[in-house]
C-alpha cells in the first residue's frame, strides 16, 4: 500500500489541481461519464424518478383499495392504451402490483443505496480517487436504465390478452401465470428488464468488490472501514451470488415461454415450485441488498450526530457479514405454504429465527452508540433514529412470520404487505433519506432546509405509520394480498389505510419544495457541516468535493482507530 | 356464539379481545415459564363444544326431500357473524384487528401461541426499544450531555444482547416447532379425502370416498350474496360441505396456474400447484360456515374466487352427499374401492 500511494504521489505531483475540477462537456460529462460522483448523481436521480413513479402507482392502488369495489382501474386501462372490460381492469390491478414491486426493488432503493450512495461514497471513504473500473460503472447505470425502460414498454404491449396490456404476475414472477397465465410479449419485456438491472446489478458488484479490495488509502485496513463501506462490501458479495441464480431463473421462465421447453411445466416433467426456489434463492438475499447499504449509513449518521465512535464496530461489521451468510439458507420461508415437508420447514423456522440475533446486535448497538453521546437532532438523525425503531417493528413482524405454523394463516396476507413495507418502506427509505439528507451538502454544496426536512420526516413518518400499520390488522383478520377488491368487513381500516398514503404523498412534496429551496436560496455547504462526529474522510473534502479527489492520497496513520480518519492536522 | 358463556379459563384464553390484549403482558412472563411444558401450557381449549342452531329451515332447496335414505336432511347453513369470517371494525374495532376466531385444534394452538407468546414478546421488543431511544434523547441530547464519552466497547453488555435475544427465540422455537409437528400429522386411514381444484377462477371440490361428486364452486355476485343474507365476495353458489368433527384429508391441486386453498378460521393454508399433490388433515371441531379466499396470485380474478366449507354434522353432509348423486362409503362396493384409491393418491394433472 505505502509504495502504491508514493507512485501515486509521484504521479500527480506535476499536474496535481489543474485537473481537479476540470469538467468535461455537459454530454459527455452526463452520458459517457466515467466519474464515479457523476455516476452516483445520475444514480441518484434515477432511482428519484423511478421512485415518483412506482409511488404514484402505489397512489392508483390505495384509491382503488380505499373502499371495496372497482372504481379507477378502467381509467388506467385506457391511460395505457387498453380497452376496459372486467377482465382487463382486474388484469391491470396485477400489472400495478407487479411494476409498484419491481420498480420499487430494482429501479429505486437498489439504484439509489448501491449505485447512488454507493458509488459517491465508497470511494471516498476510502480515500480512493475513483472507482477501479470507470467505464464498467458507467456501463452499469445505463443497463438499469435500459432495464427500466423494457419494463416501462411491457405496460404498453399486451399480457393476458390483445386488451389486458402488461405483466400481471406480481414481482416474483412465479409460473406458471407468468408462463401460459400471461402468454403476451409484456412479460417477456418485463423478464428482459430484469435481466439487464442484474445484468447491471452484477457488473457493479464486481466494481464495488474490486475497488474495496485493492484501492483503499494507504494504512485504511479492512478493520479501519468505515461501516457503510463494509456494508456495500457485504452487499455487492450478495448481489454477485444471488443474480447469477435470478438470471437462470427468469432465462429458463423465457425459454419455457418461447421455445417450448419444460423446466416448470409438469407436464413435461418439470416443476413449478422449481422456479420458486431459484427465485427466492435471489428473492432473499435481495432484501438483504436492500437493506445492509441502510445499516451501513445508519451507523455513519448515529455516530455523527451523536459525537461518539460506533459501539462495537467489529460485532456491527462481522454482524452485517453474518446477516448476509444467514442470508443464503432460509429462502423457503416465503414458500411455507407450498407443501413443503415437515422436517423443512421446522429447518427454514429455525435459521429465519436466527437473523434476528445479529439484528439484535445492530439495534442495540446503535442504541449504545447514542447512550452517553451528545446528541444532535438535525435532520440525518430524525431519520436515523425513525428507522431504527420502525425496523425494529418491521423486525419483530418477521420474527412472527418465522414461525412456518403461524405462517399458515398469514402467508399471503397483508400481514406479509404491512411486514414488508415497514423493512422496506420505513426501512430501507428511511435510511435513503437520512443518508440523503447527511450526504446532500457534500454533494451539491449547498444546506438544505433543516425545518422543511424535520417537517418532511414527521409527514412521511406518520403517513407511512397510517398507511401500513392497519394492514397487520387487515392481514390478521384474513385478508388476502394482491386483490383489487375485498369483502364489506375489510373496507375500515382500508380506507384508513388510504388517508395515511394522502399524509405521506404531502410530505413528499415537502422534500421536492425542500431540493428546490436548497439548489436556489439554499447556504453553501461548509466542507464539514456536522461538526467534530463526521470523522470519515469525505468530510475533508471540499463540498461539493473536487471533480477528481485524493490524487495525492490520504494516509491513514497507525494512531487513528477506526471511526476517525481526519489528518492529524485538520 | 356460545363462547362468552364459557366459564374460567375458557373466557380467558378465547373470550373478548379486550381481555386478551390486556392480559398480554402477564402472559409474557407466563410464556417464559410454560415454555418447560409447550404441551401442556397450551391446553386445548375447546371453543365452545356446543353445536350451534343450524339455520331455520325456512329455505328448503328443491330435490331436498327426494333424498334417497338420508338419516338426516340437508339444510344450507346460513352464515353467523363473526364465525369464520372477517369481522368488521363498525361491528367489533377490536375484533378487526386480530386473528378471526378458530375451530380447529392446530389453530387454537397456534392462535394461542401468537397471543400468549409472540404477541407479547414483540410488543415488549418494539416498546423496550421505543423506551431506550426516548430515554437516550432525554438523557444524552447536546444541553443534557454536552461532553460524549467515549465508550465503545463493553464485552459483558454485548454477550449479553446476543444471548438473551438467542433465548427468547428459543422460548418461540419451542412451541413453534410442536405446532409444525401437530400440522404434519399424517391423515387417519379412515379421514374423508376431498380434493380442491383451482382452477382459474373458481375452484372444483371432488369427493372420492362419495362416488366422484364434485362441486363447482363460482363466487356469488354482490347482489346474490346479499340476499342470501351473506357476506359479498366471500359466498360462493355451491359450497364445500364437509362433516365436522371428522378428520379430514384435504387435497389441493391446481389445473392452470397456482392457486392457494386458505381459510383463515381454520388456521388452513395450502396452495394448489399444477402438477402436485398436496395433502393436509383438517378436523373441523364444529358445524359452521368458514369463509376464505385464493391466496396465491393467479391472474385477473384472483380476488373473486372465495372458498366457502361448509361443516355439518355427519348424517346431514351424508344426506348432502346422496343429493348431489354421490354414495356413501361402505354402503356399497364401489364405494370401497373409491376409498382404497386415495390411499395412494396420483397427481391430478
Amino acid at each position: 500500500m505505502a509504495t502504491t500511494a508514493e507512485g501515486f504521489d509521484t504521479h500527480t505531483e506535476d499536474h496535481a489541481h489543474d485537473h481537479a475540477d476540470h469538467k468535461p462537456g455537459f454530454f459527455k460529462r452526463w452520458f459517457m461519464s466515467t466519474n464515479h460522483k457523476d455516476i452516483g448523481t445520475l444514480y441518484l436521480i434515477f432511482a428519484i424518478i423511478a421512485g415518483i413513479v412506482g409511488g404514484a402507482m402505489s397512489g392508483v392502488m390505495r384509491l382503488e383499495l380505499a373502499e371495496p369495489g372497482i372504481q379507477y382501474l378502467a381509467g388506467a386501462v385506457e391511460f395505457f392504451g387498453g380497452n376496459p372490460s372486467e377482465n382487463a381492469n382486474l388484469h391491470m390491478w396485477n400489472v400495478f402490483i407487479t411494476a409498484h414491486g419491481l420498480i420499487m426493488v430494482f429501479f429505486m432503493v437498489m439504484p439509489a443505496m448501491i449505485g447512488g450512495f454507493g458509488n459517491w461514497f465508497v470511494p471516498l471513504m476510502i480515500g480512493a480517487p475513483d472507482m477501479a473500473f470507470p467505464r464498467m460503472n458507467n456501463v452499469s447505470f445505463w443497463l438499469t436504465v435500459a432495464g427500466f425502460i423494457s419494463l416501462c414498454f411491457s405496460l404498453f404491449v399486451p399480457g393476458t390478452g390483445p386488451d389486458a396490456l402488461g405483466a400481471g404476475v406480481g414481482w416474483t414472477v412465479y409460473a406458471p401465470l407468468s408462463t401460459t397465465g400471461n402468454p403476451g410479449p409484456a412479460v417477456d419485456f418485463a423478464i428482459f428488464s430484469l435481466h439487464l438491472a442484474g445484468a447491471g446489478s452484477i457488473l457493479g458488484a464486481t466494481n464495488f468488490i474490486t475497488t474495496i479490495f485493492n484501492m483503499r488509502a494507504p494504512g485504511m485496513t479492512l478493520h479501519k472501514m468505515p461501516l457503510f463501506v463494509w456494508s456495500v462490501l457485504v452487499t455487492a458479495f450478495l448481489l454477485l451470488l444471488a443474480l447469477p441464480v435470478l438470471a437462470a431463473a427468469i432465462t429458463m421462465l423465457l425459454t419455457d415461454r418461447n421455445f417450448q421447453t419444460t423446466f416448470f411445466d409438469p407436464a413435461g416433467g418439470g416443476d413449478p415450485v422449481l422456479y420458486q426456489h431459484l427465485f427466492w434463492f435471489f428473492g432473499h438475499p435481495e432484501v438483504y441488498i436492500m437493506i445492509l447499504p441502510g445499516f451501513g449509513m445508519i451507523s455513519q449518521i448515529v455516530a455523527t450526530f451523536s459525537r461518539k465512535p460506533v459501539f462495537g464496530y467489529l460485532g456491527m461489521a462481522y454482524a452485517m457479514v453474518a446477516i448476509g451468510v444467514v442470508g443464503f439458507i432460509v429462502w423457503a420461508h416465503h414458500m411455507y405454504t407450498v407443501g413443503l415437508d415437515v422436517n423443512t420447514k421446522m429447518y427454514f423456522t429455525a435459521a429465519t429465527m436466527v437473523i434476528a440475533v445479529p439484528t439484535g446486535v445492530k439495534i442495540f448497538s446503535w442504541i449504545a452508540t447514542m447512550w452517553g453521546g451528545s446528541m444532535e437532532f438535525k435532520s440525518p438523525m430524525v431519520w436515523a433514529m425513525g428507522f431504527i425503531f420502525l425496523f425494529t417493528v418491521g423486525g419483530v413482524t418477521g420474527v412472527v412470520l418465522a414461525n412456518g405454523g403461524i405462517d399458515d394463516n398469514l402467508h399471503d396476507t397483508y400481514y406479509v404487505v404491512a411486514h414488508f413495507h415497514y423493512v422496506l418502506s420505513m426501512g430501507a427509505v428511511f435510511s435513503l433519506f437520512a443518508g440523503f439528507y447527511y450526504w446532500f451538502p457534500k454533494m451539491s454544496g449547498r444546506m438544505h432546509s433543516e425545518f422543511l426536512s424535520h417537517l418532511h420526516f414527521w409527514g412521511f413518518f406518520i403517513g407511512v405509520n397510517v398507511i401500513f400499520f392497519p394492514q397487520h390488522f387487515l392481514g390478521m383478520n384474513g385478508m388476502p394480498r394482491r386483490i383489487p377488491d375485498y369483502p364489506e368487513a375489510f373496507a375500515y381500516w382500508n380506507e384508513i389505510s388510504s388517508y395515511g398514503y394522502m399524509i405521506m404523498a404531502l410530505s413528499m412534496i415537502v422534500f421536492f419544495v425542500n431540493l428546490a429551496y436548497a439548489f436556489t436560496i439554499g447556504k453553501k455547504a461548509a466542507a464539514n457541516p456536522w461538526g467534530e462526529g463526521a470523522t470519515t474522510l469525505e468530510w475533508t473534502l471540499s463540498s461539493p468535493p473536487p471533480f477528481h479527489q485524493f490524487e495525492t492520497l490520504p494516509v491513514i496513520e497507525d494512531h487513528h482507530d477506526y471511526h476517525d480518519h481526519r489528518p492529524a492536522s485538520a | 356464539m356460545g363462547l362468552k358463556s364459557k366459564a374460567s379459563l375458557g373466557t380467558f384464553m378465547m373470550g373478548h379481545i379486550h381481555t386478551r390484549l390486556k392480559f398480554g403482558f402477564m402472559a409474557l412472563f407466563a410464556a417464559m415459564l410454560a415454555v418447560a411444558i409447550p404441551h401442556t401450557a397450551f391446553a386445548q381449549e375447546t371453543v365452545g363444544s356446543e353445536v350451534p342452531a343450524t339455520a331455520a329451515p325456512d329455505e328448503v332447496p328443491a330435490g331436498e326431500t327426494e333424498a334417497p335414505e338420508a338419516v338426516g336432511a340437508y339444510t344450507p347453513l346460513e352464515p353467523v357473524e363473526g364465525k369464520g369470517m372477517p369481522t368488521a371494525a363498525t361491528d367489533d374495532i377490536w375484533k378487526s384487528m386480530t386473528f378471526q376466531d378458530q375451530y380447529t385444534e392446530d389453530g387454537i394452538y397456534a392462535l394461542n401461541m401468537h397471543d400468549y407468546i409472540l404477541m407479547p414478546v414483540i410488543t415488549a421488543i418494539s416498546i423496550f426499544v421505543l423506551g431506550l431511544l426516548l430515554w437516550v434523547v432525554v438523557r444524552y441530547n447536546r444541553r443534557a450531555n454536552p461532553e460524549p464519552s467515549r465508550t465503545t466497547h463493553n464485552t459483558l453488555i454485548e454477550v449479553i444482547w446476543t444471548i438473551v435475544p438467542a433465548l427468547i427465540l428459543v422460548v418461540i422455537a419451542v412451541p413453534s416447532i410442536t405446532l409444525l409437528a401437530r400440522q404434519y400429522e399424517t391423515p387417519p386411514e379412515e379421514a374423508i379425502t376431498i380434493k380442491a381444484t383451482g382452477y382459474q377462477w373458481y375452484w372444483g371440490y371432488t369427493y372420492p370416498d362419495h362416488g366422484e361428486v364434485e362441486i363447482i364452486s363460482n363466487m356469488l355476485s354482490d347482489a346474490d350474496a346479499i340476499a342470501n343474507g351473506e357476506p359479498a365476495k366471500l359466498a360462493v353458489d355451491n359450497r364445500m360441505v364437509v362433516p365436522a368433527g371428522v378428520p379430514l384429508r384435504i387435497q389441493t391441486t391446481a389445473a392452470d396456474v397456482i392457486h392457494a386453498f386458505a381459510v383463515p378460521s381454520l388456521w388452513f393454508k395450502m396452495d394448489a400447484v399444477p402438477g402436485r399433490l398436496n395433502e393436509k388433515l383438517l378436523t373441523i371441531k364444529e358445524p359452521g360456515l368458514y369463509y376464505g379466499q385464493c391466496s396465491e396470485l393467479c391472474g385477473a380474478r384472483h380476488g373473486y374466487m372465495p372458498i366457502a366449507v361448509e361443516a355439518l354434522p355427519m348424517e346431514e353432509f351424508e344426506a348432502w352427499v346422496l343429493e348431489q348423486g354421490g354414495s356413501l362409503p361402505g354402503a356399497e362396493p364401489a364405494a370401497e374401492e373409491a376409498v382404497e384409491d386415495t390411499a395412494e393418491p396420483a397427481p391430478a394433472a
